[in-house]
């Protein structure tokens, strides 16, 4: 047993401040375990969400000396013990209390995004075929736990506030997986557009480096959703075309 | 006077997991109201942490499977407790469910053929677990969260439900609190659904996440309605020992599916000792067998380390207790082993089992197709739950459903793996589609004001105590580790009897807790109002392990060793007295009908 000081931030939507508890941690310990620890001995109203503990869920996401991660996965021997380990909120959403935040508007934009709509099926059960190198693409997106890390780091959303005009990384990957779906027959291209404004992510890949689910957001998701847009809207060929013939 | 905001629908769900989505979606497409409560946000209740898969007798890979050996595999893993109707609605409908998921996005693994692939698993004759890697949970629910948010149904995340509310002989809605803000909610519904899980925080080693404090089976409970099996508590063989911090999260049993195997610390492949002799016949001899069974022949037999889980928990808890198990307590795991069998075996693993590795190595640091994994027991489910009908989902309480984990029946005295998540999708939906013909049938409630005001006072009392009063988290440390101690996978009278007594000091210790800080997101407070439900779950699950005095799948007494055939007869039903105490009874098992004892003894 060693001992380590986790300075939390304690507080809410009308503000608050750094709090240092120190408690005694043991091998193999990660972050979460360290703050439940603080919340049962020291800080039985500190506001914490977790749920399975091993990165399946992605509740606990929060920023560990100033990185965003799962605390359920960030190890205490990857972190030096001799400073203070900071544990904050997400910073992109609003604060409830402590390290709890608002991220209902996550919820919100999912809502707007259109729903899978599956071809007519391909056999008399109701079922379809499908082969495992046609879907491969799309389970890598649906490895997401929603924990909206990519959400938080993304700078769109973070120091420019578009929340009323971009849908940010995590519905940029789940709008992927419906429009790469195999079954899929609806079409999500002029809302990336329009109204989920795609074209605002210049590619910093923030949001690749912090995912947990190790998804190649950048390159696999967005990459080709901005593609799909060019493609649909901006493709020089097809300008022409509908000039000459008035199409 | 409490204040407190109104909702009003037809149904209202308690719980957003599996089956709660089922449930919420199926009541919403046929035209209810309906409200959805969850404790977390939504997306991630428990059904999101299971891995191995969902059984469902598709036959894609296997085309001698069909709903009668999968009716005859959960009925003999569930050692004949069974409600014989649930396992045969169950064992049916199985395959539209998961062909329904499919309908509304889900990708599972394919085979070559390109249908759904699917996987072996403990106590299932043919591969039958549709699955996505080892996250089906994660596939599961987030299918039916993203296809529910669009039926119309509203969620009310991060909300706990204190209390059922009654008119007269019926339920009339539930009455709880936001989590985010303490705000006291009412909800009034014509019926109400139970899909709130488990009871695995009782335990101090379990796969179970802070959720799981029995809410369901307490609330019905209260309410005056039948909980039934409360003594067949699930020890999942296979839960990570080392680090501590870890201890109990779950390690799939697609890990023995896939080629892994258990040893003890001599490198004896122990599960050979002991096979059971109702399996002997469907078990292979020597592990060339078992090993073609896990690749795909059809004509081996499946290796020991695929019997069912209470059989399983109990070989490695033998070992341990006989000093013949790992260093941090356990036994080894290991599927690294592959390694003679297969040129890509790292590749292979990394493929098969992919949040396994993950897991190990983020955790343990333990590469785990190179090494084997140290693993024990884990209280991972409840068997017993609210009594219910097998045809509706509706509990003794008239308007009160239930389903999944905190229903009983359809498991038993020991759940198959795999046979969770096809129960949430099943008997779920059902739930959904009969509480909302009995919304339809039935009118408007009466809510009763006094119940509110009650609720609502004892609810802040914690705020307001002083002077000897102690915080929520140590009586609950103490709750779980008597619980495991006494009243776990090895159980006696002796022990359970002072269980008992303990559970009473316990119980006043809970009326003296006391909570300090505002209402708003505090997690004392919500761990101080959960203890009561865990300790109404406690003492019902110590009461019929008392009460059961023979061994029988998940329950084993080391005073009754032997199965008795007259305890084959009945299941306990516990419900609350007049006076408030906690009363038991043995019910008769109703007879099964001779076509399908015909097709148990088919399949024997």
């Amino acid at each position: 047993m060693a001992g380590a000081t986790f300075r939390i931030w304690r507080g809410d939507a009308k503000g608050g401040k750094f709090q240092d508890y120190t408690t005694e941690v043991a091998e193999g310990m990660v972050v979460l375990d360290g703050v439940l620890k603080v919340q049962a001995e020291q800080a039985n109203d500190m506001a914490v969400r977790w749920n399975c503990k091993c990165g399946k869920c992605g509740s606990c996401s929060a920023e560990i000396n100033g990185k965003p991660k799962l605390m359920c996965m960030t190890r205490l021997n990857s972190l030096s013990l001799d400073e203070p380990i900071t544990v904050e909120p997400m910073r992109t959403f609003p604060s409830i209390k402590d390290l709890v935040t608002d991220v209902s508007w996550n919820y919100r934009v999912k809502q707007g995004i259109k729903k899978f709509t599956p071809r007519k099926p391909d056999f008399e059960d109701g079922t379809w075929k499908m082969g495992q190198k046609d879907v491969n693409r799309i389970q890598e997106f649906r490895k997401c736990i929603e924990c909206y890390l990519c959400q938080d780091v993304c700078h769109v959303l973070r120091e420019h506030r578009k929340f009323d005009e971009f849908a940010g990384p995590r519905f940029f990957v789940h709008t992927a997986a419906l429009e790469m779906h195999p079954l899929d027959t609806q079409n999500r291209v002029a809302d990336l557009k329009d109204k989920h404004n795609v074209g605002y992510c210049n590619i910093t890949k923030c949001c690749r480096s912090v995912c947990p689910e190790e998804i190649v957001i950048t390159e696999n998701a967005i990459i080709p959703l901005k593609e799909r847009v060019v493609d649909e809207y901006y493709d020089p060929l097809r300008k022409m075309v509908m000039k000459i013939f008035g199409a | 006077m409490a204040e407190y905001q109104t909702h009003t629908y037809d149904v209202l769900v308690l719980g957003a997991g599996g089956s709660g989505l089922s449930a919420a979606i199926k009541a919403s497409t046929d035209g209810a109201r309906v409200g959805v409560i969850t404790k977390s946000l939504l997306g991630k209740a428990h059904t999101v942490m299971a891995e191995g898969g969902v059984a469902a007798a598709l036959a894609n890979v296997d085309e001698r499977d069909n709903w009668k050996v999968h009716f005859a595999d959960t009925m003999r893993g569930g050692q004949y407790l069974n409600n014989w109707r649930m396992a045969e609605l169950h064992a049916k409908e199985a395959p539209d469910r998961v062909r329904e998921l499919e309908a509304w996005g889900a990708v599972f693994d394919r085979t070559p053929q390109g249908r759904i692939l699917q996987r072996n698993f403990g106590g299932h004759r043919y591969p039958r677990l549709a699955h996505v890697g080892d996250r089906t949970g994660l596939e599961m629910i987030r299918t039916l969260q993203d296809h529910g948010i669009h039926q119309g149904m509203e969620v009310h995340m991060e909300t706990t439900v204190l209390t059922l509310l009654l008119d007269g002989g019926r339920v009339a809605g539930a009455f709880g609190y936001d989590r985010e803000r303490g705000r006291f909610l009412l909800f009034r519904a014509k019926a109400v659904v139970l899909a709130t899980g488990g009871i695995g925080r009782a335990y101090r080693i379990t796969s179970n996440s802070w959720e799981y404090t029995g809410d369901g089976h307490a609330l019905a409970y209260h309410a005056g309605a039948d909980l039934m099996d409360m003594e067949f508590v699930q020890f999942h063989p296979t839960g990570m020992v080392w680090p501590p911090s870890v201890q109990g999260i779950l390690v799939t049993e697609g890990v023995r599916g896939e080629g892994g195997v258990l040893r003890n610390k001599e490198g004896r492949r122990f599960m050979f000792d002991d096979i059971p002799e109702n399996y002997r016949n469907q078990t292979a001899d020597n592990p060339e067998e078992g090993w073609r069974y896990t690749q795909g022949d059809r004509n081996s037999r499946r290796p020991p380390e695929l019997l069912t889980r209470d059989h399983v928990a109990r070989c490695i808890v033998r070992e341990i207790k006989a000093g013949r198990g790992s260093p941090h307590g356990g036994v080894y795991l290991d599927i690294s082993w592959i390694k003679e069998k297969l040129s890509n075996s790292e590749e292979h693993i990394k493929r098969k089992l992919p949040s396994m590795y993950h897991q190990f190595k983020q955790l343990a640091d333990i590469d785990i197709t190179k090494e084997p994994m140290e693993i024990g027991p884990t209280t991972h489910y409840v068997m017993g739950g609210v009594k219910v009908d097998a045809e509706t989902q509706m509990s003794t309480l008239p308007g009160l459903f239930a389903a999944g984990e905190c229903a009983a029946g359809l498991h038993g005295a020991n759940r198959l793996g795999g046979n969770s998540l096809s129960d949430l999708l099943v008997f779920g939906r059902r739930a959904g589609e009969y509480a909302a013909c009995f919304a339809k049938e039935h009118g408007e409630t009466a809510i009763d004001s006094a119940q509110i005001e009650r609720i609502s006072r004892e609810a802040l009392e914690p705020f307001e105590r002083r002077g000897a009063a102690e915080g929520p988290y140590q009586i609950q440390h103490d709750l779980q580790n008597m619980m495991q101690d006494e009243v776990g996978i090895v159980r006696n009278e002796h022990e359970m009897k002072h269980a008992l007594q303990g559970l009473a000091s316990l119980r006043e210790r809970v009326r003296r807790v006391a909570v300090y800080g505002n209402r708003e997101f505090n997690s004392g407070w919500h761990t101080a109002l959960d203890l009561t439900n865990l300790l109404t779950v406690s003492e019902a699950v110590t009461r019929a392990a008392l009460d059961r005095q023979e061994s029988r799948g998940a329950h084993f007494r080391e005073d009754f060793p032997e199965k008795d055939p007259e305890a084959a007869k009945f299941n306990i039903v516990v419900r609350q007295g007049r006076d408030g105490e906690m009363q038991l009874e043995r019910q008769p098992i109703s007879e099964i009908p001779a076509e399908l004892k015909q097709v148990i003894e088919e399949m024997r």
